[in-house]
């Protein structure tokens, strides 16, 4: 049964319309990332005005925009690779070579992923400060790595397991060691899903906000605690918060884009495909 | 639920895991322990790290004190509403945009795209824009909008901080809600729907009997993975409110926070981390028998 164009219409109005309201809050911090402070505030609000880059050029040379910028890289990139590091001989060692732990195993690793954060703050806490790890780049990668390690381990193992388990036995009797066989059979074939375990990984990190703010003061603050000072009334710019916010959420958005598909696997533990 | 093939027992033989295994394991043993057990030990001792001179063994004192402070109920129900509301909304329209965007129309996956966005934005950012650009009582866009209709605008912090939190975090989980329904919608059996129609049924009745039916398994998935995070959500009530006015908008979440890193009372701070523990756990253990049963492994 075909529905009529009418029906094909109405259904394209809704759609767009839903489409343009949800999306519209990003829209409107982009729009008045090019406004002056003053067009920013207008009432009422002003779609046509004299674009300006001020305000990027503020953020980026007198704010701490860049020093946020690096440390949510450094972070989400080095709790990214660190984390596949340490899951991917795990998933692999799951996915090829399940045992009647396996499973219980999986699980208990994502049951991990359920404490709340804020029931091992202070714990956190007190060992970053001990330790000599707060407010600085190691301690938030090791945190943030620990935080996700769960889900790319889930993510690896679902991919993993779609790579024929014969491949890898035939390599493996023609000689090849461990690192051999992920290296030649398992990262072309799962490469796909690597990337995409690797880039859901790096957008969790980078939007990770409890422990960033928490952990952080200066020296580590990633772009999460850098837009949380905007939170202060005498840092109240609405241009300058537009701006700042853009340039934070542009690259991840971009990334997220790319990998919704993959996402869902991972944001479900494979539940859902 | 059809199982994949498992490796045939001759290779387990030929294989030892366990060093592959130890570095994953080990550590989220420790991460997954070492913490927890620092709270529950905190929690009976007073311990704050301002006044060095309060310590020693405290007892259930620290679980009194919180459970008698009319803050700890409050931040309960706050909890529960913040939770219970943002489900609910999530939930509604997940369903509903999933149904929409699995029709074909011009320019679908584009608008798909522009639907999902609002998750990949940052907590901190989400919220200063939304309190401010849109949600302010003078020059935001929602007063803006009032205004021209004949409306008072409603200064969303002072008067309803709660629904104002609400509705950030619910535009942040309704693309979650969405990307995983609609995930679920395309493994829906077409063939269902055209043969529901030709027996004379209707869009409600399609939805009641064949769509929601279909979906269900995924709603219990984005319901419980959504109650996880939500329960932890923090920096949008960090950034908007700060807890008030008063304590209208603190969780537990942001209770202990307050008492751990404001007023540095670690014994109080673990106390309410025991308690959120415990919560999040009944939460937990409905959600990892349900990813158990559904998930092929």
């Amino acid at each position: 049964m075909r529905s009529s164009p009418l029906q094909k219409f109405i259904v394209a109005v809704l759609g767009w319309t839903v489409a343009l309201l949800m999306f519209f809050p990003v829209a409107w911090m982009v729009l008045t990332s090019f406004k002056t402070e003053i067009d920013a505030v207008h009432s009422p609000p002003l779609l046509v005005f004299h674009p300006t880059l001020a305000n990027f050029t503020h953020v980026i040379y007198l704010g701490n925009y860049l020093g946020a910028l690096t440390n949510s890289v450094a972070i989400s990139l080095g709790s990214t690779v660190l984390g596949l590091l340490i899951a991917m001989p795990a998933a692999y060692a799951m996915a090829f070579f399940p045992n009647r732990w396996t499973k219980d195993l999986l699980l208990w690793m994502l049951s991990t992923k359920m404490m709340p954060a804020v029931g091992v703050l202070m714990p956190i806490y007190l060992l970053c400060q001990r330790s000599g790890l707060l407010d600085t780049l190691s301690g938030l990668i090791l945190v943030m790595m620990l935080s996700n390690l769960p889900i790319i381990v889930w993510m690896l193992y679902t991919f993993f397991k779609e790579v024929p388990g014969d491949i890898i036995e035939a390599s493996r009797m023609d000689g090849a060691g461990v690192l051999a066989q992920l290296r030649v059979v398992l990262l072309p074939l799962a490469g796909p899903g690597i990337a995409s375990t690797a880039l859901l990984s790096i957008i969790l990190s980078w939007n990770e906000a409890f422990w960033s703010i928490n952990l952080t003061s200066v020296n580590a603050a990633p772009l999460t605690a850098f837009i949380a000072t905007f939170s202060a009334p005498e840092g109240l710019f609405w241009a300058k918060l537009s701006a700042a916010s853009t340039l934070a959420v542009a690259p991840i958005l971009i990334f997220g884009w790319m990998t919704q598909r993959q996402l869902v696997r991972g944001l479900t533990f494979g539940a859902v495909k | 639920m059809t199982k994949p093939t498992t490796a045939p027992p001759h290779r387990k033989k030929l294989m030892h895991t366990w060093p592959l295994l130890t570095p994953t394991v080990g550590v989220l043993l420790l991460w997954a322990f070492v913490p927890l057990a620092m709270t529950l030990w905190f929690s009976f001792q007073r311990y704050n790290l301002v006044d060095p001179t309060i310590s020693g063994f405290a007892g259930f004192n620290n679980y009194k004190f919180l459970l008698e402070s009319p803050a700890f109920l409050l931040s309960i129900v706050n909890e529960l509403v913040l939770v219970g509301a943002v489900l609910i909304i999530t939930l509604v329209l997940g369903v509903a945009f999933a149904v929409l965007f699995d029709q074909e129309f011009f320019g679908r996956s584009v608008a798909r795209l522009l639907v999902i966005a609002p998750f990949f934005v940052m907590p901190t950012v989400a919220a200063l824009i939304w309190k401010n650009l849109l949600m302010d009582p003078v020059n935001g866009v929602f007063a803006f909008v009032a205004r021209s209709l004949g409306f008072t605008p409603i200064d969303w912090f002072t008067n309803y901080p709660m629904a104002g939190v609400v509705m950030i975090v619910a535009w942040e989980w309704v693309p979650f809600a969405t990307l995983i329904l609609l995930t679920a919608m395309q493994s829906l059996d077409r063939q269902q729907v055209e043969a529901a129609k030709m027996d004379g049924a209707r869009g409600p009745q399609i939805l009641r009997y064949v769509i929601l039916p279909h979906l269900a398994r995924p709603m219990t998935i984005v319901l419980m993975m959504e109650t996880i995070y939500l329960l932890a959500v923090f920096a949008e009530i960090f950034v908007t409110t700060s807890g008030g006015p008063g304590n209208a908008t603190t969780t537990l979440t942001y209770l202990i926070y307050l008492r751990a890193l404001v007023s540095f009372d670690v014994g109080g701070a673990a106390a309410g981390g025991v308690l959120a523990v415990i919560l999040a756990n009944i939460v937990a253990l409905f959600l990892v028998r349900t990813v158990a049963r559904n998930v092929d492994l």
